[in-house]
């Protein structure tokens, strides 16, 4: 080990120690803090994508869900902190895990809910699922199912924004299993090559399906992988949806003013399995519940809200209400919603050429 | 001059059946499409319909007969303005069916034994027995002109296909900011094949992009460029480095329309040689016509003359889906004539009657088109007068125009550098069998590319490789000669 990979390695270690001697999960003193708006902000759309998830969850065992369904339980914080920083127009694609980012783009529940369903109302009118779901209109690009391919993807969004010199920033997501795709780092090359406006957020969950992190990559300090590409990157405290909003200013103020990529290395968990059928044989339930139970990034603002910006708990329930509420809804209409028309199967397939 | 109506076959195992009805009587005029009788046999009923006018002068198997063989003519039609007693007396006809019916061959019949077969039949007699003729009737309709997709007159410059392709490109960036190409080399080096000569200059490194040597990786960019609106145009500089790209044209490229429910369009073209070159080995000479063919969601174009790769190149930098544009290095040196037009655009999805005949269909595209060619010639040195298709659009196919020459020729070759199994031309066979059984005198066959991996020495890679040879004995063998 060289001392570069030997000091990074520290530097990882440390983290992990850090997080995991930290049960109240007391903020380090230069903590980012929120306004009491800011955090009223990330409880309600965190709430949102976790009880989007819950119910998605239920619906999957009921089996009007079919398919893989990946919910995003846990992760909340990383993708609410990231739309926090960007501004309207910047893009947004990632990977199969892809509800609770649809939901942080402002798509609407019930077309989320309804494609899952695979209903004629769903954002991609039944034909491609929990996967595949697109919005022009909120600037999602989907929700791609082959690992890593948004990556590339989201670097031609990139590409775009530079072409057209309009200012925006696309924000591309993946998992820890994909940063070891081959072209992620063809990728991460070119994007610095041609300085492009790419914010590169790399979702430790700390499994690949159901392989560790340390069972699958030689560094498992994400930050680092674009150092042979000279792109900097930083390692996040992702379930803190300050600290990640503040590093994503960070990244996204580089990306939009000519710098190049960056990257974020969000540390993360997810709480259930890689889809529904995951049989969880890879990691101890203690390990789960330490996490729920002492990092829950929506808790953890819960709390802050209530007692350092004194908000009544009666608030709090009302915002769990209308969160219920907007879910139950969508949860309805996909359950209701009629499925595509049989004709549906032969559209989409080739737009008409231009006169 | 008149001509016979034959028992058709109603399957490739059929031999004999029942004439069930007339539905015409002698001295009826009839005109294509008009069912003349009705024929039955264990399994089916059929139709038979005329594809020629004429007079039916005269009926030769009475209704009701049972145990009629395949290829025993039924009736003779007399030609307009024939003398239609002397039709029906025979005189004028063509011997057709004076001797026992050629059988049909069996699917799997290998060119060369059937080649050698008539061959050597037509040593022994000149009179030997003339290939069976269509169900209905034989057409004298004169050859239908080809169509040309611009207006007679116009004038015409000769250009290389290579300067085609970089002109369509050239006019295309002009009229639209949106339209780009990116690839390796295709800016300073000014193309590995000098295909994008000159553009790096008139454009600038902003709209012509040289990349690194990362072909997943800007297959992918680019189409997330596209997926914005922006038209890409991605230079492979060969379709083999575009298996690294696989993933991004079929998953990422071809399907986003259908799995986004009609949002999110994405006008790529992926262009760049295909096929054999020559001494390249087979990591680069394979063929991915029928591969690419194979997907929804994507149009594949593979052009043989050079108006055809600048009318569609420009037609598939405006189409707003996927197209895959497969050239050939070595058509890029080729010239040929190209209308001087503003903006000479072919529609996608046309094929082209390349040379008009009437005995046999040679249905073929991209270098294939060269040994279709150098055969009708050498086939009409012998007396059989071919008529070549240039498919020029793979996806989507045009059946029709091969459908049309078939109903005429009632036999039917392809030809094509890929390999034989799901190839190109087993599509054609397929939908033959579907849309022209019935006019099909002989089964259709494949001259295509070995099945092996292109080998480098010389004589193998010729050997590796479709020859004029093949496809001149496939259409004696089709044609029964």
């Amino acid at each position: 080990m060289d001392a570069a990979n030997e000091a990074g390695h520290a530097k990882a270690e440390a983290g992990k120690a850090a997080r995991e001697s930290a049960p109240d999960h007391a903020p380090a003193p230069n903590t980012p803090q929120f306004t009491k708006d800011e955090d009223l902000h990330a409880y309600h759309e965190m709430l949102l994508i976790r009880r989007f998830e819950e119910k998605a969850g239920q619906l999957y065992g009921m089996g009007l869900i079919g398919g893989f369904c990946h919910l995003y339980i846990g992760q909340e914080a990383v993708v609410i902190g990231m739309q926090m920083a960007s501004v309207e127009g910047d893009q947004v694609i990632t990977g199969y895990r892809d509800h609770g980012h649809m939901l942080a783009c402002g798509m609407d529940a019930k077309g989320v809910m309804a494609e899952l369903t695979g209903r004629r109302g769903g954002y991609s009118r039944g034909k491609g699922g929990s996967m595949h779901m697109f919005s022009r209109e909120k600037q999602f690009f989907g929700g791609h199912g082959i690992v890593g391919a948004q990556v590339s993807l989201g670097t031609g969004l990139g590409f775009a924004d530079a072409y057209r010199k309009n200012g925006k920033v696309s924000l591309t997501y993946m998992g820890d299993g994909a940063a070891n795709q081959g072209q992620v780092y063809e990728s991460f090359n070119m994007a610095q090559l041609w300085k492009l406006p790419v914010v590169y957020v790399i979702e430790n969950n700390r499994y690949a399906m159901g392989t560790s992190v340390a069972r699958a990559s030689a560094q498992t300090d994400f930050s680092k992988r674009g150092i042979s590409f000279g792109i900097p990157g930083e390692q996040v405290d992702g379930m803190d949806v300050r600290t990640v909003r503040e590093a994503a200013n960070r990244a996204i103020e580089h990306a939009r003013s000519g710098e190049g990529p960056y990257i974020l290395e969000m540390q993360t968990y997810r709480y259930r399995g890689h889809s529904m059928s995951d049989p969880a044989k890879y990691r101890t339930k203690d390990e789960v519940s330490k996490m729920r139970d002492e990092h829950d990034p929506i808790e953890m603002v819960r709390k802050r809200l209530i007692e350092a910006h004194g908000v009544p708990e009666a608030e709090l329930k009302a915002t769990d209400a209308k969160v219920r509420e907007i879910v139950n809804d969508a949860a309805e209409f996909a359950t209701h919603d009629p499925e595509p028309d049989p004709s549906e199967l032969w559209t989409d397939i080739l737009l008409e050429a231009r006169a | 001059m008149a001509t016979d109506i034959l028992m058709p076959a109603l399957s490739p195992t059929m031999e004999e059946g029942k004439l069930a009805k007339w539905l015409k009587k002698e001295g009826d005029s009839v005109k294509s499409g008009d069912v003349l009788a009705e024929i039955e046999t264990d399994k089916a009923t059929m139709e038979v319909e005329a594809i020629d006018e004429g007079i039916l002068a005269k009926i030769l198997v009475e209704e009701g007969s049972e145990g009629v063989k395949v290829n025993t003519p039924i009736a003779i039609i007399a030609g307009e303005g024939e003398d239609v007693s002397a039709a029906a007396s025979g005189g004028g006809r063509k011997p057709n069916g004076a001797g026992e019916p050629q059988p049909a061959p069996t699917p799997d019949m290998k060119a060369e034994g059937q080649a050698e077969k008539t061959a050597s039949a037509s040593k022994t007699s000149d009179d030997a027995p003339r290939a069976p003729a269509a169900p209905a009737v034989i057409t004298n309709k004169a050859p239908a002109p080809v169509m040309e997709e611009y207006p007679s007159g116009t004038e015409m410059v000769t250009i290389s296909v290579r300067e085609a392709l970089r002109d369509a490109m050239a006019e295309e960036m002009r009229s639209d900011d949106s339209v780009f190409v990116m690839g390796e080399e295709v800016a300073e080096y000014q193309g590995a094949y000098k295909i994008t000569q000159g553009l790096l200059q008139e454009f600038g490194a902003r709209r012509v992009v040289d990349t690194p040597i990362t072909e997943h990786g800007f297959a992918g960019i680019a189409v997330g460029a596209a997926f914005t609106g922006l038209r890409p145009i991605v230079e492979f500089m060969t379709f083999n480095f575009a298996m690294q790209a696989i993933d991004h044209i079929i998953n990422s490229a071809a399907k986003t329309l259908y799995m986004s429910g009609g949002q999110l369009g994405c006008p790529i073209v992926f262009r760049g040689p295909n096929g054999a070159a020559a001494r390249v080995g087979a990591q680069h000479s394979h063929d991915y016509s029928a591969w690419y063919s194979n997907v929804p969601g994507l149009k594949v174009i593979a052009p043989y003359t050079a108006a055809d790769a600048k009318g569609l190149l420009k037609a598939a930098i405006r189409d707003p889906n996927p197209v895959i544009f497969l050239e050939n290095e070595i058509l890029y040196g080729q010239t040929f004539p190209v209308p001087k037009l503003d903006d000479f655009v072919v529609p996608i999805g046309k094929a082209k009657v390349h040379r008009t005949g009437k005995d046999v269909t040679i249905v073929s595209f991209s270098i294939g088109m060269t040994y279709a060619l150098k055969a009708a010639q050498a086939l009409a040195e012998e007396g059989i007068e071919a008529e070549v298709i240039d498919l020029r659009t793979l996806r989507p196919m045009d059946t029709d125009t091969v459908v049309e020459s078939v109903k005429k020729t009632g036999r039917c070759i392809t030809v094509e550098e890929g390999f034989p199994q799901s190839g190109i031309g087993a599509e054609i066979v397929a939908r033959l069998m579907v849309e022209a059984f019935d006019f099909l005198d002989a089964p259709v066959l494949r001259i295509t590319g070995k099945d092996v991996p292109m080998p480098y020495a010389a004589n193998l890679e010729k050997l590796a490789l479709p020859n004029v040879a093949e496809v001149v004995e496939a259409a004696k063998a089709v044609c029964y000669r």
